[in-house]
């Protein structure tokens, strides 16, 4: 479904990605780790036309994608979080995720946008009463609602930057969880960016691990985590509760 | 109360005046607010999601000045000058706006930018004296003898007449503001206002989005400026266009409010009668603090509006019917809650 060939990126003398390639299958769930400043952000930024690559390639449905902008990568479906929420504080949750709905997609009514945006904030478990403010949500309201914007526009493959930052444990569980079950329903495939690894690596088919913007391992979550190169990158606590979780 | 009832209710005042005695010098007034009304909604159309322009003088000039011209020069008739005039200005500001829109430039920045188009079209009109008459202003030849025509869109003397088009331009505005506000594109340009990256990451197309409510925005300004010199017969650069016209056009939007569909009709009739009243009162005369040290009280309006303006924006950052509105609701909530 996607292919990404020898993908480079460079900011000024640092690079941040250099000649990364991989590829992820329909229904699959990639999860995408490493350590701060690995290259995972930088990554997605250029799957979701926020940043040019200097070079390489990446195709989605025999569809370069390289060179465009974010809003017609959105319309070939593709739909992303972001890291840090980003929601539009002067609508209201349903106005937010209906704009999502209406702009994502082409030739949709406005009745139509409102219904999507009904559909996928149920699947996240939100509220769609019209009137309620973005205000009253906490962080993992605002992660649900990125998700749910995401899902709006109704996308083939799912960019999911590190949504369960800032979530406490159940909370975590609970979004690793509705991440499975978007899959299950939707059939959507997911490209999974975390930290937190212990969560990712009960969900995810398939595991690759950057450092320093180079691929140092990828395979099944039980072959990476025992990989040499990534338990040095994870030294510590980590490498533990990576093979914790890998077991289970 | 129903917004649209209020629209109805003093459509149909604004009709009724000439009938009920009101001619002459009030009726000047009322004309003078419709089509500067009709002004300030095209504005606050993009003003009201951030896009703060200080270039709508601009697009006035454009449109009064090109329809005299064409007029004059050619004796092209305005149903046909007003046309080509509102499509120069839908370039203009295509021109302007498209490389703003694309390489991001927001905020402050887009201020300045336009900023500088309100001056670049007066200085225009300044270097071309000998076809626009300069800063001594310009008159749009009179049609024939009395002049009265529906062919050169001139009623001199007949206030009544440009009444009735002042209130279909000031209603259709209006429609316009509402349609915008029930419309899509409002929620795409409220976020696009608050991250332009989110937006675009849902789909949202945010340089045609903006460039879209841009353009509608100049075309109706421009068609105010049109109708203005077609009912004054007389404009100059600094009475349509200009940072001076740009800067009276956002004050009075603020002061009305920016994201009510009337609001930049109260910020007209506030501003507009505060004017006259001042002009009037004080005139040209000069205002001596002590035996050697006098001001000329022409100035006295601008510092005026200035206190205003400083005032509007810290109390009232909603303007008077956005405030009122504000009140209004609350009222009602309360009485909800304590029936509850």
């Amino acid at each position: 479904m996607l292919t990404v060939k020898n993908l480079t990126k460079k900011f000024g003398g640092f690079t941040a990605v250099s000649a990364v390639n991989f590829s992820v299958e329909k229904g699959e769930i990639l999860g995408l780790i490493g350590p701060n400043g690995s290259g995972k952000s930088t990554i997605f930024n250029m799957l979701s036309g926020v940043h040019f690559p200097n070079n390489g390639s990446i195709n989605f449905q025999n569809q370069e994608l390289s060179g465009l902008q974010p809003q017609s990568i959105c319309e070939l479906g593709i739909g992303r979080t972001f890291q840090i929420p980003r929601p539009f504080k002067r609508l209201t949750i349903l106005e937010n995720v209906a704009l999502a709905g209406y702009f994502g997609n082409q030739n949709v009514s406005k009745s139509q946008a409102w219904s999507y945006a009904e559909e996928a904030l149920h699947l996240v478990g939100l509220p769609s009463d019209p009137n309620i403010e973005i205000a009253t949500l906490g962080a993992a309201g605002l992660k649900k609602l990125e998700l749910a914007k995401a899902l709006a526009t109704k996308p083939n493959l799912l960019l999911a930057d590190e949504s369960l930052g800032g979530l406490d444990h159940s909370e975590m569980d609970q979004a690793a969880e509705m991440l499975k079950n978007i899959r299950k329903e939707l059939g959507i495939t997911i490209i999974w960016v975390e930290h937190i690894m212990g969560v990712l690596m009960k969900v995810v088919d398939r595991v690759m691990v950057l450092d320093h913007g180079e691929k140092i391992a990828e395979g099944s979550p039980e072959k990476v985590s025992k990989d040499k190169k990534v338990i040095e990158v994870y030294l510590g606590s980590d490498a533990k509760e990576i093979a914790k979780a890998a077991k289970r | 109360m129903n917004n649209n009832y209020i629209i109805g209710l003093l459509t149909l005042i604004l009709l009724s005046l000439p009938f009920i005695g009101v001619t002459g010098y009030p009726l000047h007034i009322v004309i003078t607010i419709l089509i500067w009304s009709f002004a300030y909604t095209g504005w606050s159309i993009m003003g009201r999601f951030g896009l703060v322009s200080l270039g709508h003088g601009a697009f006035m000039a454009m449109g009064g000045y090109i329809t005299a011209l064409l007029w004059n020069y050619y004796g092209l008739t305005p149903w046909i000058g007003i046309p080509i005039a509102l499509i120069l200005t839908a370039f203009l500001a295509i021109i302007v706006g498209y490389p703003c829109f694309k390489f991001r430039i927001i905020g402050h920045y887009f201020a300045l930018v336009t900023l500088a188009l309100s001056e670049v079209v007066r200085q225009v009109i300044i270097a071309t004296r000998d076809y626009t008459g300069g800063s001594l202003g310009y008159t749009p030849e009179p049609h024939g003898e009395g002049g009265w025509s529906i062919y050169a869109l001139q009623f001199p003397d007949d206030r009544t007449a440009f009444l009735f088009i002042a209130v279909f331009i000031w209603i259709i505005g209006i429609l316009i503001w509402k349609y915008i506000d029930n419309s899509m594109s409002r929620y795409a340009l409220e976020a696009i206002s608050e991250d332009e990256d989110a937006s675009a990451a849902v789909g949202v197309k945010v340089t045609r989005e903006k460039l879209k409510i841009t353009v509608i925005s100049a075309l109706i300004t421009a068609f105010a400026g049109a109708l203005y010199c077609q009912y004054q017969m007389f404009i100059s650069p600094d009475t349509i266009g200009g940072v001076g016209i740009s800067l009276q056009i956002v004050f009075a939007v603020v002061v009305g409010g920016i994201y009510s569909a009337l609001g930049p009709t109260v910020g007209a009739i506030i501003t507009l009668l505060l004017a006259e009243i001042l002009r009037i009162s004080i005139g040209t005369a000069r205002v001596c603090v002590t035996d050697d040290f006098c001001l000329n009280a022409s100035g006295f309006p601008l510092f005026i509006y200035g206190i205003m303006l400083i005032v509007f924006i810290i109390f009232l950052p909603k303007g008077i019917v956005g405030s009122l509105m504000d009140f209004f609701k609350n009222n009602s909530s309360k009485k909800i809650k304590t029936e509850n």
